[in-house]
């Protein structure tokens, strides 16, 4: 039996998700030549409001301005917010009447409380949640599966929980639609149908081989803006994999490696997210075959496991790149992120940006002298700061209101517990940016260059500064001290449902696109340039090597970067070892030991410099090749030349 | 061809004089003060175990053909360094090397030419660090430690260039007598030892003498580990801007199946081969 359900009537087509946003809809169809059809455009412009139209209606001017000029960048306001992960197991666990009782339950619970707004809104996504598993089980019918009882045996299982997957991939089109944490859980159904001697360890395979070939082909309709910022077409079907439980038993089975044995049977692959939970704790076989795939295929990424467990426990899974939370327990709001480098520039500036010169946050008295001082900058920029956290907040609540009025996730939140934990998941960029000029500003001497309106449009760093990336406690600490203070000012918010502020530094691969709309900055970087990736040191600037560079990002403090410390890390084959075994072993020792030293998340690419160029040169050879970037893999020769470049340009960290 | 066997040993402009080595004893606080450091390297992966953080002491006396860093001959291409300041710096990298089951490995030069600063470097990182320590010698010297140096030492590189004196003197210019006894002496303690042979065509490929010193180690319980090491060319460069004549400038780099072939002798003797 092969596994069946596809999200349209046939493989690889698109379908369109309105709720969202019409305009988006309708600009992705242009892109590829087709008109929406009039029906539902008539649906959508005078019959039924959509999240994008419910938060143009309630965005302030400010927040307008602020998005205008990208110092407030990729907010889910024209689209689905994703990041949700619904506990797809439940479905295969629990069949779905178990389900629709449980929630049934949770909505009578409510009935003796006084109908404020919050209880209603409650028992409402509570009727829609009921609804959608009853819409789950007739998508199964159709299929001739009957999912109202518990799956019996493997096959049934995995078809189940995909049915579930499906489901949510069918009803939203969300930024990162993750799987969350189904590899060890389904291996007890195969173990099962193995020791009855009903499945083959071949079959066993074969199922997991079908389940990631539909985890490959899930698409959604998005526009070539969309695919250029984030780089090819991801949809971040992110597993988790492996880790250690709370009572320190492996959560490792032979279901993890049948996962990533996918990657040899199919060939690597962006998708799906491939995400090891590492622990020093893990079985030392296991760590040595993570590592083999990641030196054979780059195609895996890693989180710290005992980070994530002390937040959220050993059922712990991860949205898009490195944001954790518990499965079935927790949500999160998502907020992409704002422009910290653009902000120090207005602080400069008196809150002008530096490209339009549009006055867009309330005016104060910008830097007067030649030379910038780091008083007068830092007084400066707390202002901006508290300015940008308020504007932001404000921003998010917004948008999350209007997503779940109008755009809300049934199916997903039908797969939660009531009233799960919710974490409004702020986000910065430009962090090597700006620790880098504020080491410049201390250490070195930086003068201003302003145009005729004097507006700060340039700078000329004289002598040396130490930089970010070179496990140098002269500048790490303000990297540090910028990720505390940002969240310190994001906390001062009362946020939407009472969420818990959290915040990721995470660029995705949108660096790039970041590095376009900022003027240059004090650090030395000039105007366009891209800013480096998560929370990735500047490219050329870490001239300690990947460890040091990595330890610099291990000193980022997590409790204020709950939503996830994003590094990539690109590493010959020939500085892990020379021959392949010290490879394999010395790359798990690497992890042990970034890991071992509060290091949160890293994406792995053994790879060297003359394959990437080959690979541009000759697309044609290299179809598969992946490359991971901040916090998911891509298809490297999907990428822009821009972005290509950008990869290759990346510190190629060889020490000879 | 100007082969360094053709130089007097004891050339004056050649040699870096020898020291002798005094009380650097465990207890005993920084008795070198420092020494002079060529260069340093905080993670690498092929001197020892795990990651590593190594230093390079500048100074040694041999003048193998080889030698891809001839800049490390002279004392005077270093920087002088204190101790603390060493050890101060391996500190930044301490709990990543030691979670990755690596260490702190001193190499060179010839670490033994400053003994006394190579055993306080060794002995203060394991002291204050609690870090795997590795020394990387070619065992020249070793009559000079004390066998509380050779404890004092969790690991030992030792690279053995050839078995046969002759051919030694033919590859480093000098006799091997001593090294030999060096590496005997290792195995009566017992001390954890890595062999490590560079391989050079139609310098060290010798079947008879590969086969020679395999048989030699073989027996050595305290051997974990042979490396063969394929000769590479990137030292072309210093011989140049050092103005020495390089021996090998038209040396082809050992490919891989001729260090398998290498590999092949030292394990059909029993060595453990890596």
């Amino acid at each position: 039996m092969r596994g069946v359900g596809l999200q349209t009537d046939a493989p690889l087509k698109r379908a369109i998700f309105p709720n969202g946003g019409w305009r988006m809809v309708v600009g992705s169809l242009k892109a590829y030549g087709y008109e929406p059809d009039a029906h539902v455009a008539e649906a959508f412009t005078k019959y039924r409001k959509t999240h994008n139209d419910g938060v143009f209606d309630v965005y302030t001017p400010e927040i307008r301005k602020a998005r205008s000029a990208h110092i407030v960048t990729g907010l889910p306001d024209a689209y689905g917010r994703g990041r949700i992960i619904g506990d797809y197991r439940r479905v295969a666990l629990y069949g779905v009447d178990r389900l629709i009782q449980q929630k049934k339950t949770e909505k009578g619970g409510l009935d003796a409380l006084h109908s404020t707004e919050d209880v209603i809104r409650d028992r409402e996504e509570l009727a829609e949640q009921i609804k959608a598993l009853n819409e789950l089980k007739t998508m199964g019918q159709a299929y001739g599966f009957d999912l109202s009882q518990p799956a019996t045996n493997a096959r049934e299982a995995v078809q189940w929980t995909y049915f579930a997957y499906l489901a949510a991939v069918k009803e939203q089109n969300g930024a990162a639609m993750s799987l969350g944490r189904t590899s060890t859980f389904l291996d007890v159904y195969i173990q099962r149908d193995l020791e009855e001697g009903t499945l083959t360890e071949s079959e066993a395979q074969e199922i997991i081989d079908d389940f990631v070939i539909k985890l490959r082909i899930v698409r959604f309709l998005r526009t070539p803006e969309y695919d250029e910022l984030f780089s090819g077409d991801p949809t971040w079907v992110t597993e988790a994999i492996g880790g250690v439980g709370e009572d320190g038993r492996p959560l490792v089975t032979k279901n993890s490696f049948r996962f990533l044995q996918t990657l040899y049977n199919l060939g690597p692959a962006p998708e799906p997210n491939m995400t090891v939970f590492w622990s020093p704790a893990l079985p030392e076989g296991f760590k040595k075959f993570c590592a083999k795939v990641s030196i054979d295929t780059s195609s895996v990424q890693y989180e710290n496991d005992d980070m994530l467990r002390g937040m959220g426990g050993d059922d712990s899974a991860i949205a898009c790149c490195v944001s954790g939370m518990e499965v079935g327990k927790q949500m999160q709001f998502f907020g992409a992120r704002v422009n910290l480098a653009k902000c120090l520039l207005y602080a400069i500036n008196g809150g002008r940006d530096e490209l339009s010169g549009d006055q867009v946050m309330p005016a104060f008295d910008p830097i007067q002298g030649d030379t910038l001082d780091c008083d007068e900058v830092m007084k400066r920029y707390d202002v901006a700061m508290d300015w940008l956290a308020g504007v932001y907040a404000n921003a998010m609540n917004c948008i999350h209101y209007m997503h779940d009025k109008y755009a809300y996730e049934r199916i997903e939140m039908a797969l939660h517990d009531y009233a799960p934990k919710r974490t409004m998941a702020f986000g910065i960029a430009g962090l090597s940016v700006v620790a880098d000029s504020l080491s410049a500003i201390q250490n070195a001497t930086v003068k201003v260059v302003r145009d005729e309106t004097g507006l700060v449009t340039d700078y000329e760093v004289q002598g040396d500064y130490p930089a970010y990336g070179n496990n140098d406690e002269a500048v790490d600490p303000y990297a540090s001290w910028l990720v505390e203070t940002f969240m310190e000012k994001l906390r001062k918010h009362p946020t939407y449902r009472n969420a818990e502020h959290t915040m990721s530094v995470l660029t995705i691969t949108s660096n790039v696109v970041y590095g376009k709309s900022t003027g240059s900055t004090p650090d030395g970087r000039k105007r366009g340039e891209p800013f480096a990736p998560g929370a990735n040191p500047m490219h050329g600037r870490d001239v300690e090597g990947y460890v040091a560079s990595a330890l610099s990002v291990a000193k980022l403090p997590y409790d204020s970067a709950q939503d996830g410390i994003s590094l990539t890390n690109t590493v010959l084959p020939s500085a892990l070892g020379s021959n392949r075994d010290d490879q394999i072993k010395n790359l798990a020792a690497c992890l042990d030991g970034y890991f071992g030293s509060s290091g949160f998340h890293m994406n792995v690419n053994v790879l060297d410099r003359e394959t990437l160029l080959d690979a541009m040169e000759h697309p044609e050879q290299y179809p598969q090749l992946t490359v991971r970037v901040s916090g998911y893999a891509v298809n490297f020769v999907k990428l822009t030349k821009e972005q290509q470049q950008d990869v290759v340009n990346r510190t190629f960290h060889a020490k000879l | 061809m100007n082969f360094p066997s053709e130089r007097p040993a004891d050339d004056p402009a050649k040699t870096v004089p020898l020291p002798t080595l005094h009380s650097a004893t465990a207890s005993g606080g920084a008795a070198s003060g420092g020494g002079w450091v060529h260069s340093s390297e905080n993670a690498s992966t092929v001197d020892g175990p795990g990651f590593r953080y190594v230093v390079w002491l500048a100074g040694c006396h041999l003048r193998c053909q080889y030698c891809h860093n001839p800049d490390t001959w002279a004392m005077n291409h270093g920087e002088r360094r204190r101790v603390e300041d060493v050890v101060r710096d391996v500190a930044r990298f301490a709990k990543f090397l030691r979670a990755t089951g690596g260490g702190f490995t001193v190499s060179g030069g010839e670490p033994l030419v400053q003994a006394p600063f190579a055993f306080d470097l060794m002995r203060r990182v394991k002291a204050e660090l609690e870090l795997h320590t590795a020394l990387d010698t070619n065992g020249y010297l070793g009559a000079r430690l004390r066998d509380e140096d050779l404890d004092a030492v969790d690991l030992m590189l030792l690279d053995l260039k050839a078995f046969d004196a002759e051919q030694h003197r033919r590859v480093t210019g000098f006799d091997n007598a001593d090294i030999l006894a060096f590496a005997r002496r290792l195995a009566e303690r017992g001390r954890p030892t890595w062999v490590r042979y560079v391989l050079v065509p139609g310098l060290t490929d010798g079947q008879d003498d590969i086969a020679a010193l395999a048989e030699f180690v073989a027996p050595m319980a305290h051997v974990e580990r042979v490396e063969v090491l394929p000769f590479h060319q990137m030292g072309r460069a210093k011989w140049q801007e050092l103005g020495e004549a390089y021996p090998l400038e038209s040396t082809a780099p050992a490919t891989e199946e001729q260090a398998e072939a290498a590999r092949a002798i030292f394990r059909d003797a029993g060595c453990p081969v890596a």
